[in-house]
């Protein structure tokens, strides 16, 4: 790089769009994102904790943008999170995300999608590991073959699912019945955004905008008429961990993480969080419930919390799902603000009822953080 | 004994002749990258843990060329092993691998990554 | 008359043109840039004495007077060793000059400390590099993007250098003077704002510079925190927290700034590769050129005819360039003497 190009940073207080700086940064790390046909791998926990997620990443691939998105019962856990907590060999977690591939070399297809961070860290790890150390490669090919009969073949592109809903955000866009635009001021609503460490931060290159910068959630909220909010401590982890959080005497850790996060946000009064980790958004919306029982402390507006969301839900409420089909009664922190917000309609009193109509149930509510702001829902 | 108001005060220097470096040349012998900081303190800096506890990678890595291991295992059972460290380093030092090695070394079984051993 | 080719009219090629004018040759200088000096005409003062980084160009020029043609905006195309021992040194727009001997003084990069990511720059709106700051300070304005005046600024150093991460392992040498140079100037402009110099190991090696970092401390107040930073993130009023350990004390801390300034530091010039392949030079790990024997033979290459002047063979001082320079005008002419008889 020469010198006049640095001397080109402008330091003379013109055209100084932070964005350019951050431009600059995203053109070195882009990834070939194919817009279709996918195989589809699901996380092990998205589904207990988020869940209706899952199912509406494939609804939006499938109904609104008319893709090709195939699943397998067949396919398991990668076992990720029993290699990161030391209970899972490393060969054994190889070997199953070997037969991952091969499952979906054998329905036709080339493209995964990833729905857990965890497994595309995984993923990402298991395949740059075999680029550099064939031999290992090869001993796992012969381990699936021997314990399957399955031949290995590699992925032509690894994508999570969220690089292709950053790929596809300006179709999801033109399709878009809300906009992430207060509807009360028409001001952009401040988004905050929190990636899954082991997105890109093991392997920059393998992630939309990298490690330091990463565009795949800012993309996706700028698209949408929000606006990012960047704040000190956002390149932090959440506070899952997984040595942080099953270990029980380890979990200290994790929520005080999370809180220096909060703590560094909170001047910035986010209207809502965005995350594309199974772990973040739990934590984040979780841990803002215990920290309001532990210390009095809440981060949202009038005692209640900054509702956290899964970058699919948010893709939902932009295309005019229901929340409640969305699966947003099971979050912890109410995300009844943003709805108001973003002027979504919706019935307060089908939030607990299941889709065949039965109650649900109501949670406890808890002693300091405020939940279901709606006026008309109390 | 008589109580003459004062005492008689023990060197409060550590005794590099005496120390016992046993583990000291453990580790170089295991991690070649060991011995080769710095002591700019980047990983530190940026611990996780070290965020919320004294725990000082940089630190460690001193006090084992010094020969102080007897609270080793307790400060190391504050590293939640996340790698930032070995992110960071200039020196580019294989943090990771050499708290892995330390925990073999100092036989602390429950945090030894077992499950990455030997594949290589 | 003997026709000499220098690539580079930086500090070390004006210096050595001027030697071998004096000596009597033909001396012609091609340059990349539209101007000359180099990397130091973009500088304000120079340590240790805080000179005009003008006037020490204006000085190094001087001499040359009419006796030296200097060709701006040309880049090398090709350049070619002869059989009859001359070397061929073609540009996109002149003729090809056949050259009795050839001066390579193509100089230094800084580092482009885009590439630290974690530190920011050209991201958030006060990091800065220490070129960024001289032109400031050439300006005879030193403010913030928002244009107030800085009232704490730290100093990072080592960036680019010693860094296994971005492949210089290398001490680039003049970083950490130029930190305190630019700290103390920061002080006399604004002697309210609170100086912070974030140093690994402060290399101040030379008669005047350890007076220089005892000024700095003892007339200006600069602390001197011993530690590197993990990373620097930008608040809601633009100023710029750092996170770094404060090794001497074992303490890990927070702070911000209203300007950070990262002492990039020196890499080969773009083009020293490229230089190196057409000739058959040699360039070490780092990417300098190498010259056949660092302690006695400093200026010469394995290509006969072919020599080495100032920072492209390695970092250095503006005073040790210019002696590199001259030492390697007298090579040169010991050598076309030797070749005429």
């Amino acid at each position: 790089m020469g010198h006049e190009k640095i001397m080109g940073h402008d330091i003379d207080n013109t055209g100084t769009n932070p964005l350019t700086g951050r431009r600059r940064v995203w053109k070195e790390y882009q990834k070939v994102i194919p817009s279709d046909k996918y195989f589809y791998v699901r996380s092990c926990i998205r589904q207990n904790i988020f869940p209706a997620s899952e199912v509406h990443f494939l609804k939006i691939m499938r109904e609104a943008l008319g893709k090709d998105v195939y699943e397998n019962p067949h396919h398991t856990t990668c076992s990720g999170i029993g290699y990161h907590s030391d209970v899972v060999p490393l060969e054994t977690s190889m070997t199953i995300v070997a037969r991952q591939f091969a499952l979906m070399a054998e329905a036709g297809y080339e493209n995964l999608a990833v729905s857990c961070i965890t497994s595309f860290g995984l993923y990402t790890e298991f395949l740059e590991t075999w680029q550099h150390f064939p031999h290992i490669r090869e001993r796992i090919a012969e381990k699936l073959y021997r314990a399957t009969g399955r031949e290995l073949v590699l992925p032509k592109c690894v994508a999570h699912a969220s690089d292709i809903i950053y790929a596809l955000r300006d179709e999801i866009s033109q399709k878009a019945k809300y906009r992430l635009v207060n509807k009360n001021t028409g001001e952009p609503l401040r988004i905050v955004e929190h990636i899954g460490c082991h997105y890109a931060k093991m392997f920059p290159s393998k992630g939309v905008g990298g490690a330091e910068y990463p565009c795949v959630l800012s993309g996706m909220v700028d698209a949408w008429g929000g606006q990012i909010v960047d704040y000190p401590e956002r390149r932090q982890c959440c506070g899952f961990g997984f040595r942080q959080y099953l270990v029980q005497a380890n979990r200290g850790y994790s929520i005080s993480n999370t809180k220096k996060k909060f703590d560094s946000m909170e001047p910035y009064h986010p209207d809502a969080i965005i995350a594309n980790c199974p772990g973040c958004p739990y934590f984040m919306d979780r841990w803002q419930y215990v920290i309001a029982e532990m210390e009095g402390k809440t981060y949202g507006e009038n005692g209640f919390g900054i509702p956290v969301l899964t970058y699919e839900e948010l893709a939902g409420l932009v295309l005019g799902y229901d929340p409640w089909d969305l699966g947003l009664q099971v979050h912890q922190t109410s995300v009844e603000p943003l709805l108001d917000k973003m002027g979504i309609e919706y019935d307060p009193s089908q939030k607990y009822k299941g889709l065949d109509g039965k109650d649900l149930g109501r949670p406890e509510e808890p002693r300091v953080l405020k939940t279901e702001l709606c006026p008309h829902c109390l | 004994m008589i109580d003459f108001g004062y005492g008689i005060t023990r060197s409060n220097r550590l005794n590099l002749d005496e120390a016992d470096l046993t583990l000291a040349r453990k580790m170089a012998r295991r991690e070649k990258s060991f011995g080769t900081c710095i002591g700019c303190g980047t990983c530190t800096a940026g611990c996780t843990a070290g965020h919320f506890t004294a725990y000082n990678p940089r630190k460690i890595q001193l006090m084992i060329l010094n020969g102080q291991t007897e609270n080793l295992k307790e400060d190391l059972e504050k590293c939640m092993l996340c790698g930032r460290c070995q992110m960071l380093c200039p020196r580019g030092i294989s943090l990771r691998s050499l708290w892995s090695k330390l925990y073999r070394a100092l036989d602390a079984p429950h945090k030894t990554p077992s499950v990455t051993r030997d594949i290589f | 008359m003997k026709n000499i080719v220098i690539i580079g009219a930086g500090v070390a090629g004006l210096s050595a043109a001027s030697i071998l004018k004096e000596k009597g040759y033909d001396v012609t200088i091609i340059e990349k840039k539209a101007y000359d000096g180099g990397n130091v005409a973009s500088w304000d003062r120079l340590f240790p004495d805080s000179r005009r980084a003008s006037r020490l160009i204006d000085d190094v020029k001087r001499p040359l007077g009419d006796g030296v043609t200097i060709h701006y905006d040309q880049s090398i195309t090709s350049l070619v060793k002869m059989k009859d021992g001359r070397i061929g040194v073609k540009t996109d727009s002149l003729e090809t000059i056949h050259a009795d001997a050839l001066l390579v003084a193509s100089g230094f990069s800084l580092f482009d400390a885009h590439l630290k990511e974690e530190y920011g720059y050209g991201i958030y709106d006060n990091v800065y590099t220490q070129a960024d700051l001289e032109s400031m300070f050439n300006a005879g304005k030193v403010l913030t993007r928002s244009g107030d005046a800085p009232r704490r600024i730290g100093f990072v150093h080592c960036v680019g250098s010693r860094d296994e991460k971005v492949g210089n392992r290398y001490c680039s040498k003049v970083c950490c003077v130029t930190a305190v140079k630019q700290a103390s100037e920061i002080k006399q402009l604004y002697p309210d704002a609170q100086v912070y110099c974030f140093y690994m190991d402060l290399r101040m090696f030379e008669l005047p510079y350890e007076d220089m970092y005892f000024n700095a401390q003892k007339l200006y107040g600069v602390r001197f925190i011993r530690g590197r930073l993990c990373e620097a993130a930008e608040k809601m009023d633009k100023s710029v927290v750092l996170k770094v350990e404060d090794t001497l004390a074992g303490q890990t801390m927070n702070l911000s700034v209203d300007m950070l300034v990262l002492m990039a530091g020196m890499r080969p010039a773009s083009d020293t590769t490229r230089i190196a392949t057409m000739l058959g030079l040699h360039c070490g790990k780092e990417g300098f050129l190498t010259p056949v024997d660092t302690f006695s033979r400093g200026n010469e290459t394995e290509v006969d005819g072919v020599f080495l002047a100032g920072t492209c063979t390695g970092p250095k001082t503006i005073p040790q360039t210019i002696a590199d320079a001259r030492s390697a005008a007298i090579c040169i002419d010991e050598y076309l003497k030797k070749r005429k008889k």
